[in-house]
């Protein structure tokens, strides 16, 4: 059960790393990557409950906040062209 | 009642992988940044809602499902957020959305 899921959600990975290659605007990367990050966190739970170990859930929760963190700076850089303000 | 609740978390994780899948694909398909994005947000609300419930379901009540639920909240909030900044940005650095009428840049 957790396998179809995690086989799923390594599909998932699969697509959006084409429309990462793909994407032609820096946007679409970034959009790509920022799923990416999002689909990496439910794939550490799935696979934290596949191996049964329930430490897998703190390296999510770590993941999900760095995925958003990274994703804001990496936007503020290519919307104002630099990070100092 | 564990086989129902088996079942259930089972067909709530397969929907959330097949929410994932979907979300993915319209990134894949959609013309134009816009919709991609709003196809990307599917991955974040839906999959991760699905996928999350189901395993919680599969925890029970307990240290293991109050972690499902803070990943959940956290999901929850900052994923709108990081979708909005980046359609700001976009915007902001003129990216122009494909108005009804127009051709996808890949078919002019």
């Amino acid at each position: 059960m957790f396998a179809a899921a995690a086989a799923g959600l390594l599909a998932t990975l699969a697509l959006l790393l084409a429309r990462a290659v793909l994407g032609p605007t820096v946007f679409d990367r970034l959009l790509a990557a920022n799923a990416t990050g999002t689909v990496a966190v439910l794939l550490l739970a799935v696979f934290g409950f596949l191996t049964g170990r329930p430490d897998f859930l703190d390296l999510a929760l770590v993941y999900a906040m760095l995925n958003v963190v990274g994703t804001i700076a990496v936007l503020k850089f290519f919307r104002y062209g630099s990070l100092a303000e | 009642m564990s086989a129902a609740l088996g079942f259930a978390s089972w067909a709530l994780l397969v929907a959330g992988a097949g929410a994932c899948l979907v979300g993915a694909l319209g990134t894949l398909r959609m013309p134009d940044f816009y919709t991609r994005a709003h196809a990307a947000s599917l991955v974040d609300t839906l999959g991760a809602g699905f996928v999350l419930l189901g395993l919680a379901l599969q925890a029970g009540w307990g240290l293991v499902a109050a972690k499902l639920a803070l990943v959940g909240l956290l999901i929850f909030f900052t994923s709108p957020a990081a979708a909005h900044a980046l359609a700001r940005a976009a915007l902001g650095r003129g990216l122009q959305p494909l108005l009804f009428g127009e051709d996808a840049p890949s078919k002019r």
